[in-house]
């Protein structure tokens, strides 16, 4: 696909009980993509959240501006995925970004993303914290040694061509992110697995950028048997219908 | 093909290729020394390929970045945000 203009971008923002986290979020976006120049909005997707996050939001839209702030609440929760296609209805950006809302993933990264794409025209960026100077803070042993395991478990039996399958820190394309969001059927960690699975599938070329992902909540929401077993699961549904 | 495909492929292509030559009637038989290597092959693989694991593993774990001053940056900048956030009529 030719190159076109300057980039606009939208970035999807899923929220559930984010109300501390979410200002900070934007004003970091907004600070960042200003800075940088590149022209944004900003598309929050609540899902009701009984905490006051919509509050905040209508705030941050006063503060910011509803060109640059979109509010588009649900009124349950959802889930991510359908939380991205009710998105991207509203989105008027060229690309989308596609993000944490609480703060493990830093908006510094995006003009890089951006700068990614542009030196190989990819459908997609892809935030990696498995390569170069990516990373992550706040995980003890166990946890990282979980990460890398399932990880090398993906490498091997899906050959996906990119380091970090799980991350759902990425830029897409907006035409390419409404072509996979149509084919894409899993839920939680496997549905980020499966876009770039479906992506290499369709053609699409994805770029990796190393980011840190610094987690807050860790220690409150430990890492589950029942979230591993649900992620083997997906895995292996993965390698035997793609 | 999906990956399973390619892979029970993969499998009956060297599955057949070792028993081709390693269970073959005596006419039709490999030298010894060949032979003596060939039985166990695939299970030296399969030990092989778990040594290559765990190495790749314990590599990859031990060389997992720490982000430090991702960390320490983020709080300064959550500091700066708040304050700014404040000044801009934000109830925090």
């Amino acid at each position: 696909m030719a190159a076109r203009g300057p980039p606009r971008l939208s970035v999807l923002l899923p929220t559930y009980n984010e109300r501390d986290n979410l200002p900070l979020v934007v004003w970091l976006l907004a600070r960042t993509l200003g800075d940088s120049g590149i022209d944004f909005e900003i598309i929050i997707i609540d899902d009701g959240s009984p905490d006051g996050t919509q509050e905040v939001a209508q705030q941050l839209e006063k503060i910011y501006g509803s060109d640059k702030i979109l509010l588009r609440p649900r009124a349950k929760k959802l889930g991510l995925g359908t939380a991205y296609i009710h998105g991207m209805k509203y989105a008027t950006g060229n690309f989308i970004v596609i993000m944490d809302a609480d703060l493990s993933h830093h908006p510094k990264f995006i003009p890089e993303f951006i700068r990614k794409q542009k030196e190989g025209n990819f459908d997609i960026v892809s935030g990696t914290r498995y390569k170069g100077n990516g990373g992550v803070y706040g995980w003890d042993l166990k946890r990282k040694l979980i990460s890398r395991g399932a990880n090398f478990l993906t490498q091997v039996l899906l050959r996906p061509g990119a380091s970090d399958l799980t991350g759902s820190f990425r830029l897409y394309r907006k035409e390419v992110l409404e072509k996979l969001m149509e084919k894409c059927v899993s839920k939680g960690y496997v549905f980020q697995m499966e876009m770039i699975v479906r992506a290499r599938q369709l053609g699409f070329t994805v770029g990796e950028v190393p980011i840190s992902f610094v987690d807050r909540v860790y220690g409150e929401s430990k890492l589950g048997g029942n979230e591993i077993v649900s992620f083997l699961k997906g895995l292996l549904t993965l390698f035997a219908t793609t | 093909m999906t990956k399973l495909a390619q892979w029970l492929c993969g499998l009956a292509l060297l599955g057949s290729a070792w028993a081709a030559l390693a269970l073959a009637p005596p006419g039709l038989q490999p030298p010894a020394p060949l032979r003596q290597a060939l039985l166990p092959l695939p299970v030296y693989l399969l030990v092989a390929f778990g040594c290559y694991s765990l190495a790749t593993v314990g590599y990859r774990l031990a060389t997992f970045n720490d982000c430090e001053e991702a960390a320490a940056e983020l709080q300064e900048h959550i500091k700066a945000a708040r304050a700014d956030l404040r000044r801009r009529g934000l109830n925090i």
